[in-house]
């Protein structure tokens, strides 16, 4: 086993390969550092997290506080986003939103690569007509209306933020399952895929150690394209009624509950909005910079 | 070629047919009754109504009148609006949505196909970052978010276009518009990736050294080969489109197939959601058959090699 590891590790090559391998993640780092877009958004993400964890935490207001005398005020000293039909604040509630929204973003997105991975990797390894049937079954599901379902399932679920991410991520494992399966079917091809299988790996470790291991960069792109998604069809759902239950506000409830006020008080609709626009902006920039660090045949 | 087909459409009905027996599935699992927020009805009107909609029969037969009723397009009345049936609001419904989805789509081609060209011919000069920036934007915005900006500021505050409602073909353009931009980025950055690869490719080299002029060399050949994936972003195109519509037509007030799912959303119109939801699954469905259809009739390349396609 030793001598097996010593003859698959490149880093312990003399020469060739210690250079591709070594540079890889270090070429994508470099590349993906350089990218100043990517940079950016990448603070706009963490200050919206940090926001999102400590403002809640240590604002005087909550979410669902009344001001019933200052309903609708336009932003200003008192509210610093303006104030909702209820005279809630616009502010506060923002960043109550943003936990919701990072919160369905991230946990779909997690549990999608939990399923996707574990779905896609088995049926790689497996192989044969266990996996032809595996990828017929996705195939199935992938080309169903998935909007159309999340509603479906929306309407016959008690509704809240757990009934969301189930929805949102019984319908979205399909894509990181074949996500993952079409980078092990290729990677499968590869001569040290071979040399391992020759060496008498075991099909665990060629699956964990090479197939997986290789298919990482694609995994954690896939991740973060999910996040945007999740949180873009909270936000749709919220719009149309199906989301989070009063006085809870997302995003997408802010923006709805903003909609018939739009012409006198278009701050209730229009703060809320572009927050959404702004983090799923960030999101695929991210998502964009990985795509192009991970994938050296995009760099053009 | 024909069992390419063949197969492909027995995916086709498979999948009508997997969608259709979800839905019902779901609307089984709801809790409780769709009636159960009438208050004070006594038990026997409860009873006949039950039986009028037939829930009071087991599963099975509901499952078998369900399926029976899909095949002949009957699907059932709405259990909110007296006298008005789930085939009567997609009959009303439908054209209206499917003008301003086909406008949308029109839109969209158009206006990707001109971004991503204009990318893809000015490649890193700053036409390619301006059509690049938008494009992005355009991907992160949601459909509604457009549409209300749009709303606002060009119905609104500048008046020149109608705020809401249906009737002329002006009341149109705005709610395509907001349909169109997503789509219309996305296909702008396939454009623009697919052109850089092909203005690449050894025939571009050849025709530009026979003379060809530029102009003919990027749309006679190049934008043609780099319209191929376009064509299967079809699919997801409709689909984006056709969601889109639900929130659109809520915010224009537009009293097309969208608006009345938002309705029998809020008001728990259950025949009335499965009937829509069904009805939209099969026009998606079917779309994409279409599509797939299309690409192989267009693509020689899987048309001799059914392979190719995995």
């Amino acid at each position: 086993m030793k001598e097996q590891s010593t003859a698959l590790n490149p880093a312990l090559h003399p020469e060739g390969s210690v250079k591709q391998s070594y540079s890889y993640w270090k070429q994508a780092c470099g590349h993906f550092k350089h990218n100043k877009s990517v940079l950016f958004a990448l603070c706009f993400l963490f200050v919206l997290l940090l926001g999102a964890i400590l403002i809640p935490c240590f604002s005087e207001r909550t979410y669902y506080d009344m001001h019933l005398y200052l309903k609708n005020s336009p932003p200003g000293r008192m509210f610093w986003l303006g104030s909702d039909e209820l005279g809630r604040d616009i502010f506060t509630r923002i960043w109550w939103g943003a936990r919701i929204s990072l919160f369905v973003g991230i946990s779909a997105a997690v549990i999608d690569m939990i399923i996707g991975v574990f779905y896609g990797g088995l049926g790689g390894m497996i192989g044969g007509r266990v996996e032809e049937l595996m990828m017929r079954v996705s195939d199935v599901l992938y080309s169903l209306p998935h909007l159309l379902i999340v509603i479906l399932l929306m309407v016959s679920m008690k509704p809240g933020i757990a009934a969301i991410i189930a929805s949102l991520t019984i319908t979205g494992w399909v894509n990181m399952a074949r996500i993952v399966r079409g980078q092990i079917l290729q990677i499968k091809q590869s001569d040290f895929v071979m040399a391992a299988h020759l060496l008498g790996a075991s099909k665990w470790r060629i699956l964990t150690r090479h197939l997986l291991a290789n298919s990482i960069g694609s995994i954690i792109t896939t991740m973060t394209f999910t996040i945007p998604t999740a949180i873009f069809s909270e936000a749709f759902l919220s719009f149309l009624g199906l989301g989070v239950q009063a006085p809870m506000a997302s995003w997408g409830t802010m923006a709805s509950d903003g909609l018939p006020a739009l012409r006198y008080y278009p701050w209730r609709l229009f703060f809320p909005a572009c927050f959404i626009t702004l983090t799923i902006l960030a999101f695929n920039l991210v998502g964009n910079g990985l795509r192009d660090a991970f994938d050296p045949r995009l760099r053009k | 070629m024909s069992r390419l087909i063949f197969r492909k459409v027995l995916a086709l009905l498979f999948s009508l047919f997997f969608v259709s027996s979800l839905t019902f599935l779901l609307m089984q699992a709801v809790p409780g009754t769709p009636f159960l927020e009438e208050q004070g009805v006594p038990e026997e009107v409860l009873q006949s109504m039950y039986h009028h909609y037939g829930l009071d029969q087991p599963w099975y037969v509901q499952y078998g009148k369900y399926i029976k009723g899909l095949i002949t397009f009957d699907l059932g009345p709405s259990m909110r609006y007296e006298g008005i049936t789930v085939a009567k609001v997609i009959k009303e419904g439908f054209p209206i949505s499917c003008f301003i989805g086909i406008e949308a789509l029109c839109i969209a081609l158009l206006m990707g196909i001109s971004l991503g060209t204009l990318a893809a011919i000015r490649k890193g000069k700053w036409q390619d970052h301006v059509c690049m920036l938008i494009a992005v934007v355009g991907i992160s915005t949601p459909s509604f978010v457009m549409a209300t900006v749009l709303q606002f500021f060009l119905a609104m505050k500048w008046e020149i276009f109608p705020v809401a409602r249906w009737g002329s073909f002006a009341h149109s353009l705005l709610p395509a518009l907001s349909l169109a931009a997503l789509p219309a980025a996305f296909i702008a950055r396939l454009i623009r990736a697919n052109m850089v690869e092909e203005l690449e490719q050894d025939y571009v080299q050849t025709a530009r050294s026979k003379g060809v002029t530029e102009r003919d060399v990027i749309f006679k050949h190049v934008l043609k080969n780099s319209m191929l994936p376009v064509i299967t972003y079809l699919g997801p195109l409709t689909s984006s489109i056709l969601t889109g519509s639900f929130v659109i037509e809520k915010i224009f007030g537009i009293p097309g197939l969208g608006r009345w799912l938002v309705k029998s959303i809020t008001n728990r119109d259950y025949t009335l959601i499965m009937g829509l939801t069904v009805f939209y699954s099969s026009v998606l469905l079917i779309t994409v058959f279409s599509i797939d259809l299309l690409y192989v009739w267009i693509d020689p390349r899987i048309r001799t090699n059914p392979r190719r396609e995995q």
